[in-house]
């Protein structure tokens, strides 16, 4: 395969950063500048630019998509969809992963310094949207000389971003990826997002969000939130299988309030590790920016208007025990693109681990997406 | 390739014209959609029930929505396709008469193909045995069939002079070869129908 002469430029490759030029303007009328977006890629674009695909994370990911995570240590979160001889693949394709503007891990966000004070932006930061999630890709994809995708690629919140990518730029989409996703956020999604915020504004260490200085960060309500999130994630079915009332690491119940089911040790692991990687205010406004979301609302009411000026194909995917984002979720945003015209695939997958299941091995998943992104012409 | 497909497939596929928008409505794998897509430069689209075909599909390069005939046309806009297509799935629907009114409504044409169930060996199963027939064509037996509809070639056309709907085309099969159209009701194991409103 053909590449272009600056594959050894140092726009590309794996931890990097850009700043990216201008002020963004953002769906609530305010304005971020400048901008950081920190990101990976891998593999190499070829001489027409014909094989980019931009992959998007869900609500706690973020750009270490396949190689190992520089605080836990662990795999790529999506090692099982990308990497050699996987549906993507850097051996065939250029591979873009940005975190995400709110996000912590050098993109900007709430933890970074705002220019004018000197200081952390904390609640000071503007509110942000999906749609301004995307305008920061878009510019980051000007800023590599990326003009149109393959391909993007995401699941969750990811699913939600790759949904809006055509709707925002119809001219630079071929295919759009959605697993485990929605065209609007649910009033059930809604209340259980304000769950976990409730519990971070609630921890005495959160301080209106002012936490930055003296690094005693509101653990404890973050905790709590990723421990509510975490439950919508899996599926009964998969909590009993793996834990059932099985006691932890005793023989009799204690008749107090210790973690005596092992379920409640896992969940609190869960949430203590969590806060270890994730700053609690990225986590309010992503949550929000997660609330807002609704595709339809922003083009007056018709999902299928949404769609009108895309000839991206799309392919859809749904998890069987997915609460979370089901099954019907799925089939409203089938429905529009057919109502559109639009190429759309869709298939609902078996799986008893609920919403994660599209972060853990799915044969099926990895044959629909592979199948997809090669159109089978070939 | 057209030339492994089922036989109503083959015939769909050598009457529909190239560049058309067609719906395949129960398109299993997309054998069909593949060759239309292939041959045709047909704008192939699909609906199927069962999600692990629907995969395979996909993995083909077709555009398939997993769904169920009895409740998901409804969302498919008028005239959006040239041919609407139900190959073998007739029989399997709730209410056959309302899916072909919707394959109507989507598609300018329909094709709709089907076992015929007054073929002579059923007939003399039925009459001689005493038992529900099970053969080439219908394997199943009756209490494992997805067959909830048992339709012949006489009920069909009787269902279409009474709705009203043009007959463009018919075609009998036995085996891989056509069959005369003359007793297709005893004849025929299997019809296909070319309708339009």
């Amino acid at each position: 395969m053909a590449s272009l002469p600056f594959s050894d430029d140092s726009r590309f490759g794996l931890r990097r950063q850009a700043r990216l030029p201008g002020p963004l303007a953002l769906s609530s009328g305010a304005s971020l500048g400048p901008v950081d977006i920190a990101y990976e890629t891998y593999g190499q674009m070829n001489a027409d630019r014909s094989n980019v695909i931009l992959i998007c994370h869900a609500l706690t990911g973020d750009q270490y998509v396949a190689s190992d995570h520089p605080v836990t240590g662990k795999p790529g979160w999506w090692w099982r969809m990308v990497g050699e001889g996987k549906p993507v693949d850097p051996a065939r394709h250029f591979i873009v992963c940005s975190n995400v503007i709110g996000s912590c891990m050098g993109s900007s966000g709430p933890a970074s310094l705002d220019p004018a004070t000197g200081e952390p932006f904390a609640m000071r930061f503007p509110v942000l949207t999906i749609a301004d999630m995307v305008r920061a890709q878009a510019a980051l994809l000007d800023h590599l000389g990326v003009d149109r995708l393959a391909a993007v690629i995401g699941g969750s919140m990811g699913g939600m971003q790759a949904l809006t990518w055509p709707t925002l730029f119809p001219d630079r989409v071929e295919r759009c990826v959605v697993i485990a996703s929605t065209a609007r956020h649910s009033a059930q999604n809604i209340a259980f997002h304000e769950v976990g915020r409730q519990a971070i504004m609630a921890d005495p260490n959160w301080r209106g969000g002012d936490y930055y200085a003296d690094g005693q960060p509101p653990v404890a309500g973050l905790a709590v939130a990723r421990m509510a999130a975490h439950i919508t994630y899996l599926s009964e079915a998969g909590l009993t299988e793996k834990f059932g009332r099985r006691l932890q690491a005793r023989d009799a119940k204690t008749f107090g309030f210790d973690a005596d089911f092992q379920v409640e040790s896992y969940l609190r692991h869960q949430g203590l590790s969590f806060t270890d990687r994730f700053d609690a205010n990225s986590y309010l406004y992503i949550t929000r920016a997660m609330d807002y979301y609704d595709i339809a609302e922003d083009h007056g009411g018709g999902l299928a208007k949404a769609f009108a000026g895309t000839k991206a194909r799309f392919c859809l995917v749904s998890f069987d025990t997915d609460w979370l984002y089901p099954t019907a979720e799925s089939r409203i945003i089938v429905h529009a693109l057919n109502a559109s015209g639009a190429q759309a695939s869709f298939v609902e997958l078996s799986s008893p681990f609920g919403h994660d299941a599209f972060l853990l091995e799915s044969p099926e998943l990895n044959r629909v997406v592979d199948g997809f992104l090669r159109g089978g012409r070939a | 390739m057209s030339g492994t497909l089922r036989p109503d497939l083959a015939l769909i596929a050598r009457t529909v014209r190239p560049g058309a928008r067609v719906l395949d409505v129960g398109c299993g794998d997309g054998a069909l959609m593949a060759a239309l897509r292939d041959n045709a430069n047909a704008d192939a689209r699909g609906l199927e029930i069962d999600g692990s075909n629907v995969a395979a599909a996909v993995a083909r390069g077709l555009s398939v929505v997993q769904g169920d005939a009895d409740t998901d046309l409804g969302y498919y806009p008028d005239a959006s396709f040239d041919y609407a297509i139900l190959s073998q799935t007739l029989q399997t629907t709730r209410r056959p008469d309302l899916v072909v009114e919707e394959l109507l409504r989507i598609g300018a044409q329909a094709f709709v193909s089907f076992p015929n169930f007054a073929h002579w060996r059923g007939r003399l199963s039925l009459m001689w045995g005493g038992r529900m027939p099970v053969t080439r064509l219908l394997p199943d037996t009756w209490y494992d069939t997805l067959n909830i509809h048992h339709v012949t070639v006489d009920d069909f056309r009787a269902l279409v002079k009474e709705r009203g709907w043009h007959i463009d085309g018919q075609w009998f099969l036995k085996g891989d070869r056509e069959t005369t159209h003359a007793n297709a009701n005893l004849f025929a194991e299997h019809a296909v129908f070319l309708l339009r409103k």
